[in-house]
Order: structure tokens, then C-alpha cells, then sequence
């Protein structure tokens, strides 16, 4: 079995008794809530760690030293998942997916097994022309583009994403433009995430959308369909600076006190199973940045007998506050 | 007691209803209903409390002002251009009365 899942971070009861926030589960307990399985709709995938970048606020660690990639034997297991259980929705995440060498044949057999397949990209990996066959490919088979964009302000965008992302992510989604990503009536989708660049929540996803596209045009002629915003989850990278810069507790006090019992209801674990690049499953990307596996039980794809049914129970943990405050993380 | 001002105190702001509910009631939905989007964003406005909060210099407005600004997209080149305009009006307003020493000291003078 591979080494990588082993080496995740958990998250122990006694590590969450210690936060200056309640457990998450009593908190849903006391709004006389669970936090169910609803139908399985989603398939994501976390292609492996590999990044050409060392965001700081990463929940995974990704960075350019990572030798967690997911293998060819994983991707067909992996294909063979969602020829079993044709997904309405199959999400490629990662690191920066375009660096698994495996990513085109991916892209190429799961396009046919689903009717939404989409691709998170942190923009510069497709940056200098070197991954233009990609940029095509996805174009042919109607890939939805999910691009990392934090801030319109470079110095808040490169705080966030390192020195030079900013100018070459402008670059990049002029590129995707140009092959007609984001145009109107192109059938081409280029969806934006925006997540703060800070131990602070994000701004409504309405105003900022509409900043954005105002902006964006004026200043770069760029366009885009939807804009995503996102809190940061305490784990992983961000979570060590959490600490170091002793936000940890107030981020969490922040989280826990925007807690948004109404969120629940459109929670994306909820209707998702979440697979690592060594091949096991998850309730989602944030519980296996924590090392917590889908019913508490390791087990890899080519195990899997059967999805979760609705009803069944997610795993939890503190950082879950990050996916109920405010209106919530869909 | 080591300050008057602690960060704390700050969430503990709508404690203040306790007594006199009615009108912490009045204030607090006049407050929200302000800084609601209207034909100012809410980030605008944020970045004007922010520079009223500079003005008025109140250590909770400036931690509270500044997280909104920050969460509603602002950066910090904009609230830093936000607190110049407060300086700004601030620094000009002592300088325009000088109109008025001018006037008097002419008054008064051969």
C-alpha cells in the first residue's frame, strides 16, 4: 500500500478538545443537526501534491517537492470508479493537477463518463505557452476551468500565492480567453475562486463577482462566468501559519461564531466522495487534509463496494466550521 | 485595571442592549440598514468607516473596520489611501481656519 496517506496529519479528539471552540459536532448537536449523506453526485479527485507553488494558504501542503502523484494504476482505477457509478459532476484538484503526467488520458477517458468534468488550475501551471496542448484538450472536451484568483491587488494576490503569480495569472486567463474560455455563448465555462488573503472571512460572493468582472474587463479585457468565494480552512499550511502568527484562535473563534445553521443544507460533502492520489476515499478534500477517511474506515477505490447512502454520517472535525460560517462553502 | 481598551470588549458591543433595549434596538437596525448595500457598496462603506474611524480615533472602529474592509475585498493600499483622506480633512480643517486668524490678525492690525 502506499506510504502517503499514512503520513497525513489527524486529527485526534484531545488535539480539538484543546481549541477555544467547541467540537464541531456539539455545535451541530445543539442545532439539533446532522450532517448527512445526501445522493452521491460528485466525484473529486485529488490528482497528487505536486505544485509549481507554495501557497501559504494551502490546506494540503502542496509545493514543488512533493512525490505524491497520483500513478497511472490509480487513474485507472479511478476511471473505472466512474464508469461504475457515472457521476453527474467529476472534479480534478490537486497540487497543480496539470503536473501529473497522467492528466491528459484522464481528461480524455473520464470526458464520456460524466456530464460535468472540471478542472482546478492555479493558473500559472499552464503559464509560458508549455501546457498550451492542455489548454486545447480540455477546450475539445468541454472542460469547466476552476482558476485560483484571489485578489485584484497583486501584492494581496502574491502575499497569498508567492512573488510573480499575479502578472501570469493575468497572462493565463487572457490565454484562456483567447481559445474562448469565459466568452459568451462559447460553451466554454472559467470560473474564478477568490479566497481571502488573510486569517479573515471572505466578502458575499455577489459583490465581489460583480467588482471582479468590472474590474477584470476594464483593466485586462478579461472575462469570466462565475466568481466562487471561499474561507481558508485551518489546516495543512495555513494552519502553521495560523499559529506562528497567533491567529489561530481568533480565526477559529471567527469561524465558530459566523456558524450558519442554514449552510448545512447545501454542504458539498455532503453529495461528493473525495479520492487522495494514493487512491483512498474521503468525505471530502478538507477531511483528508486531516487524515479523516470516509466512515472512519481506510479504504481504496478498487474496495469500494458501493457510494455512501443518504443518511449516512460525515466525519467532523473543527475545521468544518470553515464550511458553515456565513453563507457557507457549496 | 492595565487600559481602558481591550479587544475583547469589542464583541461584547451589543451588550449594551441590556439596558435601555429599545433604543440599542433603534441603533444597531439603523446600523445595519446603513451599512447595507445601497448605491455605495458595502466595501465603500466600509472604507469610509475606516477613515471616520481614524478620525474619531477609536481603537475598536479601527479593528473592526479594518477586518471589514479586508473581508469585503478592499486591500491595503485602498485603506491606506482611506486613512490619507481622513488626515486630509482632518490636517485641513485646522489649516482653513487660518482664514480666521488671518481675519483677525488683519482686524487688528495697521
Amino acid at each position: 500500500m502506499p506510504q502517503g496517506a499514512q503520513a497525513l496529519p489527524m486529527t485526534s479528539k484531545t488535539a480539538e478538545n484543546k481549541l477555544p471552540v467547541e467540537p464541531f459536532g456539539q455545535t451541530l448537536a445543539k442545532h439539533g443537526l446532522n450532517l448527512t449523506r445526501k445522493k452521491i453526485t460528485t466525484l473529486q479527485i485529488n490528482v497528487g501534491l505536486l505544485c509549481n507553488q507554495t501557497c501559504r494558504h494551502c490546506h494540503l501542503e502542496a509545493g514543488p517537492n512533493s512525490e505524491e502523484v497520483m500513478s497511472a494504476e490509480t487513474v485507472d482505477e479511478v476511471v473505472t470508479l466512474a464508469q461504475r457509478f457515472r457521476f453527474e459532476v467529476v472534479d480534478i484538484t490537486g497540487g497543480a493537477p496539470e503536473m501529473n503526467p497522467n492528466l491528459v488520458d484522464m481528461i480524455e477517458r473520464l470526458s464520456g463518463n460524466t456530464s460535468r468534468l472540471m478542472l482546478r488550475s492555479n493558473l500559472t501551471a499552464l503559464a509560458n505557452g508549455e501546457r498550451d496542448y492542455l489548454i486545447e484538450v480540455c477546450k475539445e472536451r468541454r472542460v469547466v476551468i476552476v482558476a485560483s484568483f484571489p485578489s485584484l491587488n497583486e501584492a494581496q494576490a502574491e502575499s497569498q500565492r508567492g512573488r510573480g503569480v499575479f502578472q501570469e495569472s493575468i497572462a493565463v486567463l487572457r490565454k484562456l480567453n483567447s481559445f474562448g474560455y469565459g466568452q459568451p455563448d462559447s460553451g466554454l465555462e472559467l470560473n474564478l475562486v477568490s479566497n481571502p488573503t488573510g486569517a479573515f472571512l471572505p466578502s458575499s460572493q455577489d459583490q465581489l463577482e460583480k467588482r471582479f468582472c468590472q474590474v477584470l474587463k476594464n483593466k485586462w479585457g478579461i472575462v469570466f462566468n462565475n466568481l466562487f468565494s471561499f474561507a481558508n480552512v485551518p489546516l495543512g499550511r495555513f494552519r502553521r501559519w495560523l499559529e506562528q502568527s497567533g491567529n489561530l484562535e481568533g480565526y477559529l473563534q471567527k469561524l465558530a461564531t459566523s456558524f450558519n445553521p442554514c449552510a448545512i443544507e447545501g454542504l458539498m460533502c455532503r453529495s461528493l466522495i473525495s479520492v487522495s492520489w494514493d487512491g483512498y476515499v474521503f468525505d471530502c478534500d478538507f477531511n483528508q487534509a486531516a487524515g479523516l477517511y470516509l466512515g472512519g474506515k481506510k479504504t481504496h477505490i478498487s474496495d469500494l463496494k458501493k457510494l455512501p447512502e443518504p443518511g449516512e454520517p460525515i466525519a467532523v472535525s473543527h475545521h468544518c466550521y470553515t464550511c458553515m460560517a456565513g453563507a457557507g462553502f457549496t | 485595571m492595565e487600559t481602558y481598551y481591550h479587544p475583547q470588549d469589542l464583541p461584547k458591543f451589543e451588550e449594551i442592549g441590556e439596558e435601555a433595549p429599545e433604543l440599542a434596538e433603534k441603533f444597531f437596525d439603523y446600523y445595519a440598514a446603513v451599512f447595507a448595500e445601497g448605491e455605495l457598496t458595502e466595501r465603500e462603506k466600509a472604507l469610509i468607516a475606516l477613515a471616520v474611524a481614524h478620525t474619531v480615533q477609536c481603537p475598536y472602529c479601527i479593528d473592526a473596520y479594518t477586518q471589514a474592509c479586508l473581508e469585503k475585498g478592499s486591500n491595503l493600499s485602498e485603506m491606506t489611501e482611506a486613512v490619507h483622506v481622513a488626515t486630509a480633512i482632518r490636517g485641513g480643517s485646522s489649516l482653513v481656519h487660518g482664514v480666521q486668524m488671518r481675519n483677525i490678525a488683519k482686524k487688528i492690525s495697521l
